[in-house]
């Protein structure tokens, strides 16, 4: 049986890994590299890092830093947040990450999703969107508007609906990551990941709320999530991958359970 | 000892190399036949499409340099779309002739539960259905990582080496036909089983020095 994955996320600023909440007051945690190795032996199963400021101060990603991590961990991870146009796609890659999460960009421009689909296989190619609920429908039927650049702009954009068009264009995988769950710790979006997770063929990765592994029970079991993002809840030492992975493990859901 | 990674357009081999590297294995990415033909060990890995990667082999020229190198028995590892056209046939892309070192097809997973999403991707546990060199200190249900759409199906049962459960099928994770062994799984990112599996690979002497398969 497919387990489910557990992903720790690093947002990295300035070459270290910081934590906000609600994409705010971040502050620091220590060396990505490190992290990734430490959370690699503690059996985690896919990486994420987001450069936070990337998009927002429109900077290049640090693609040394992507192969030293490639270097250090032998598992898969993906990195977004500065990804600019096919050239940045190709780099990342090239450098030893299996994917690139596109956010801002692919709502500037869809078709960079298609592009990068064809170019290097919808596997590839991760869309990330950050929804916020809206209480006015007739804009976004499904209750949940797409935001960019760090929850700076509302585009008017509705979340299904653009996950379901990202698909069309072959993205490979969505993550879903609730603006108003995000650095809460207060529990996953259920409702907001289970909506996408049903709707769609591919793989959905829930992201934003994370606080304890009941919360990760609560999001594989309820909201059909493939994947779950973790960050604060493992960055300040509450818990290890270990820890969760046994809770999970009690819960009856499948995890990868050698390494 | 050498290892040649094939370099055939077909995605991102850097993952591979520095598995290798991890190992303190020399291993270059080549498209050069005779690099090759001279490599001491074999393997061919990719990602991507199917057809795609039959075109870039043919204007590569380098189908008859694989056959040549399994011929020869050299040990060869086949990996994720490596594996799957090294069958005969893969339904992708509108149905495309692949090499046929191995007799069998390539189909899609086809769920009947929503909630089997397309691409396989993740980890999942890989069941050893023969004992094998390759799987040597590898504990029995360990999972791999996979991503992938279409899977293997070999011709003959007895080329099955290993098998894990998705969509509805228990498709062929792993192959294996004399000096050939290929796996639907990305060894190299699959941690410390992924990288026991490569070392593996590098100490493997096949038992017979011709292909017979």
């Amino acid at each position: 049986m497919l387990t489910r994955r557990i992903i720790p996320c690093l947002d990295i600023h300035n070459k270290v890994v910081t934590k906000g909440v609600r994409f705010q007051n971040n502050v620091v945690l220590g060396d990505p590299v490190e992290m990734a190795a430490r959370y690699y032996e503690d059996g985690c199963d896919e990486l994420v890092f987001y450069d936070i400021t990337a998009s927002a101060e429109r900077r290049p990603i640090d693609i040394e830093m992507v192969t030293e991590v490639a270097r250090a961990v032998r598992i898969p991870f993906a990195v977004g947040g500065g990804i600019s146009s096919l050239g940045d796609m190709e780099r990342v890659l090239l450098a030893g990450a299996e994917k690139v999460s596109v956010n801002s960009l692919a709502v500037r421009n869809p078709q960079i999703i298609a592009d990068g689909a064809r170019a290097f296989g919808a596997q590839c190619i991760v869309l990330g969107m950050d929804p916020v609920a809206v209480a006015d429908r007739s804009r976004c039927p499904s209750g949940y508007e797409i935001t960019v650049r760090g929850f700076r702009e509302h585009t008017g954009m509705d979340a299904l609906e653009w996950a379901r068009r990202a698909v069309d264009l072959g993205a490979g995988e969505i993550v879903v990551n609730s603006v108003d769950a995000d650095g809460t710790r207060s529990g996953f979006e259920i409702a907001l990941t289970k909506l996408i997770a049903d709707n769609v063929s591919v793989p959905v990765v829930a992201s934003g709320g994370a606080g304890n592994p009941q919360h990760l029970v609560d999001v594989f079991i309820q909201a059909h999530a493939d994947a779950a993002i973790i960050a604060g809840m493992i960055h300040k030492g509450d818990y290890t991958i270990g820890t969760i992975k046994t809770a999970l493990v009690a819960s009856g859901i499948p995890i990868r359970q050698h390494w | 000892m050498t290892v040649a990674i094939i370099d055939y357009r077909a995605g991102n081999l850097t993952s591979v190399k520095l598995a290798f590297d991890a190992l303190g294995q020399k291993a270059e990415i080549t498209d050069a036949p005779e690099r090759i033909l001279a490599a001491d060990r074999v393997v061919f890995p990719g990602v991507g499409a199917a057809g795609a990667a039959m075109r870039h082999l043919q204007s590569l020229a380098l189908a008859p340099v694989l056959r040549e190198v399994v011929r020869r028995g050299t040990p060869f590892l086949g990996i994720c779309l490596g594996t799957q056209i090294i069958l005969e046939h893969s339904e992708e892309d509108g149905g495309v002739d692949t090499l046929g070192l191995v007799p069998g097809k390539v189909i899609r997973f086809m769920p009947t539960n929503p909630y089997d999403k397309v691409p396989h991707m993740g980890w999942n546990r890989v069941t050893l259905r023969q004992p094998h060199p390759l799987f040597d200190g590898v504990d029995e249900g360990t999972e791999f990582y996979f991503v992938h759409s279409y899977y293997p199906v070999p011709a003959r049962p007895g080329d099955v080496l290993a098998t894990t459960d998705y969509a509805g099928v228990g498709f062929a994770a792993a192959l294996a036909c004399d000096n050939l062994v290929a796996t639907q799984f990305h060894p190299e990112k699959s941690g410390k089983a992924g990288l026991r599996l490569l070392e593996n690979f590098c100490r493997w002497q096949p038992a017979s020095k011709e292909q017979t398969c």
